[in-house]
């Protein structure tokens, strides 16, 4: 698969030769636990640390299983203080250390955005020290998590200059931006949709390996394009299908990293396809979509066939109830409806 | 975890000397409390010519604080530094002229100007210089402390804060987890009595020190202008932390004898307050206490040799040139990580564990 490379973790093996990597199915949630594992046994310096994700094995089950493997010091049950876990694990960091921390859900680190932003990402421009940690951010919503369990905050974070920024929205990206992450000598947010945990399986490479951060192509199509990240992948390639529009050839981008983001790979696709949909679930106002129409309109206008349409949640907390939640946040129906009314300006 | 109170230096007497100092080691601790006060008043004269942009912090009346602390850590130790310390720079050997065009914001500062005044901190010594959100670095500082632990290492952080840091929940989030994970970290409370134009008495209603106890630390309160008392509570808060005993606060009581920057004419302290405090200045005490020695050290001289340090390193900086605006967008990623380095650790206490 383009853009993810092996690494000597997963080749050259004793007596292995030019052994082959192996691919297993498996849950998005299972290939996040797996590119953390594989990445705890291949460098003793990650360690996970958070609330609850010792004994427990985190609230959403992703560290299951890991202290019996790696023990309470390797994955730190802490106290319920986000600032402090990302403050400690920047400390860590500088000392040597390759700290994951995982915030229970990404709504929590609005407390730990001070030291993420003003300590964290400023750190190696001011003073030339590197600060490579990663913070694990479970986001979306979708399920009734109600106001402060269903946000998308990634654009807090791609406005706050130092930190890369990743949302895979596959198995195999899962496990390989993690990986990637981690070894990158930057703070990386790295944002993992709840509703893809179980939802999205896929065959994913044993072992270790890198996924590069730069988008992909996950469905290729010449009609139009819809850009997204994310579990809005997954209602893009739903929504576009082509029985779902006549038979029209639609073109689903993949961002998979916000910081850097892939503005090569969305003019390409553009030029090619002439319409383009932007697709996000974060509310709309200053989202990554809107970094991403506004790219469009600077460097690809003379490209457009008709204006660029963005999809995205309106600007209101989540609700709880499911018919209000499901007002707000993008479903498949409203995708479908953007794509047709562009397809047939 | 009792809290215990170190008597403080009477006006005019000079109290008993810790036994852990050779005459050359307390001539150290008033060489670097010299370098603080005279790059100092050398950078508020270059700010008044206008060679240094933005705004103007000083330590003046606190050197004891950061020179004392600074030179009872090792070489391999961890320091996260403040904005009024300049005194644990020069102990960790960062040279005066870079750290001159520091202030001036030019290209040979310790941040290449990407940050301003006495926000830096060298990495190539060990120290992290500060955030403005004070106090964030109580919490970095914990984690480096952490991670000795993680790796069994007998090492030690520490980290400066002020008493207006103690109202933000960073500092409650840091003493917590340093207690509960018994960590090898050492808190400095730099109690100077005002945070910015706010009084000790608006900031709490329980001293600080006392929460040590209630945290799960030890907690002192030393005589912050008195730098052979600070050297000494902070090795023996470091020996503990080492030997595995967890972290200590020291709240030293100082006084903030400028306003909170050069622009600041601090109308709102009264007079007899820092009249108080002049007659306690850290530099006349440590002066008074060297030339009483059995064998008198040459203070005149001693300063003389650091004003002609200061000199020298102000021709280098103002030699030196302003960042290449071209360079502006440069460095926000790593493309490496490379971890802190050793800092110099001139106390002879070292030297003798090095050589046994």
């Amino acid at each position: 698969m383009s853009g993810t490379t092996q690494t000597p973790a997963t080749t050259g093996r004793a007596g292995g030769g030019a052994e082959r990597a192996t691919r297993r199915t498996m849950t998005y949630l299972q290939a996040i636990s797996d590119g953390l594992r594989e990445e705890m046994r291949a460098d003793e310096r990650v360690f996970v640390m958070g609330e609850d994700v010792g004994v427990f094995g985190g609230a959403f089950k992703v560290t299951d299983g890991f202290v019996d493997e790696f023990g309470t010091d390797r994955v730190m049950d802490t106290p319920l203080a986000e600032s402090g876990i990302v403050g400690t694990a920047v400390g860590a960091a500088v000392v040597g250390m390759r700290p994951v921390c995982e915030m229970q859900f990404a709504d929590f680190i609005a407390c730990g955005f001070d030291q993420l932003v003003n300590v964290a990402g400023k750190m190696h421009y001011r003073q030339g020290l590197a600060v490579p940690i990663t913070v694990r951010l479970p986001s979306g919503g979708g399920f009734s998590g109600g106001p402060f369990h269903s946000q998308n905050p990634e654009a807090w974070f791609m406005h706050a200059p130092g930190l890369k920024v990743v949302a895979p929205s596959t198995p195999e990206d899962a496990k390989g931006m993690l990986i990637k992450g981690i070894r990158d000598p930057n703070p990386v947010v790295y944002l993992e949709h709840k509703h893809l945990y179980r939802r999205v399986k896929g065959e994913v490479p044993t072992g270790t390996y890198e996924t590069d951060f730069s988008a992909r192509i996950a469905r290729e199509g010449d009609d139009l394009v819809v850009i997204a990240y994310g579990a809005m992948v997954h209602t893009a390639l739903e929504a576009t299908a082509p029985e779902a529009l006549d038979g029209a050839s639609v073109e689903v981008l993949d961002l998979r990293s916000l910081v850097p983001l892939d503005e090569e790979a969305i003019l390409a696709s553009v030029r090619k396809c002439s319409k383009v949909v932007v697709l996000d679930e974060a509310n709309a106002t200053c989202a990554a979509g809107a970094q991403v129409a506004s790219l469009i309109a600077e460097r690809a206008f003379e490209d457009l066939d008709g204006p660029i349409v963005r999809v995205a949640t309106p600007d209101v907390p989540i609700p709880f109830s499911p018919p209000l939640e499901q007002a707000v946040l993008p479903g498949v129906e409203r995708v479908k409806e953007a794509c047709r009314d562009l397809l047939a300006y | 975890m009792a809290t215990t109170v170190r008597p403080t230096a009477a006006a005019d007497g000079v109290p008993d000397v810790p036994g852990h100092l050779t005459r050359a080691d307390r001539t150290e601790l008033l060489r670097a409390m010299l370098s603080m006060r005279l790059i100092e008043e050398r950078a508020m004269s270059l700010y008044r010519q206008g060679r240094v942009p933005g705004s103007f912090y000083d330590g003046f009346g606190q050197e004891a604080v950061s020179a004392g602390a600074a030179f009872a850590m090792a070489a391999e130790d961890r320091l996260c530094i403040l904005h009024r310390d300049l005194a644990a720079h020069v102990v960790r050997g960062v040279e005066p002229a870079r750290i001159l065009a520091q202030y001036m914001g030019r290209a040979t500062g310790v941040t290449r100007g990407r940050d301003g005044n006495v926000h830096f901190g060298d990495k190539d010594r060990g120290c992290v210089g500060m955030v403005s959100m004070l106090p964030d670095m109580m919490l970095v500082a914990t984690g480096m402390a952490m991670a000795f632990k993680l790796r069994g290492e007998a090492r030690a952080a520490l980290t400066f804060f002020g008493d207006g840091s103690t109202s933000r929940g960073d500092f409650h989030e840091a003493l917590n987890w340093a207690a509960v994970q018994r960590l090898p970290v050492i808190f400095v409370l730099e109690n100077n009595q005002y945070a910015y134009s706010t009084p000790t008495a608006l900031q709490y209603a329980v001293p600080p020190i006392e929460r040590a106890g209630a945290y799960g630390m030890p907690g002192e309160t030393v005589d912050g202008n008195d730098v052979e008392a600070m050297f000494e509570a902070v090795r023996v808060a470091r020996e503990r932390a080492v030997a595995g005993g967890g972290p200590t606060l020291i709240e030293a009581q100082t006084m903030r004898m400028h306003g909170h920057a050069a622009h600041d004419d601090m109308r709102y302290v009264p007079a007899e307050q820092l009249a108080a405090w002049r007659e306690r200045d850290p530099i006349d005490l440590q002066e008074r206490r060297l030339k009483a020695l059995e064998e008198p050290v040459d203070v005149a001289a001693l300063r003389a040799e650091v004003q002609a340090e200061v000199d020298a390193a102000t021709e280098t900086a103002l030699a030196a040139p302003m960042p290449d605006p071209a360079t502006a967008r440069d460095g926000v990623f790593a493309e490496e990580a490379v971890p802190l380095g050793d800092g110099r650790a001139p106390w002879s206490g070292f030297a003798r564990e090095a050589a046994r």
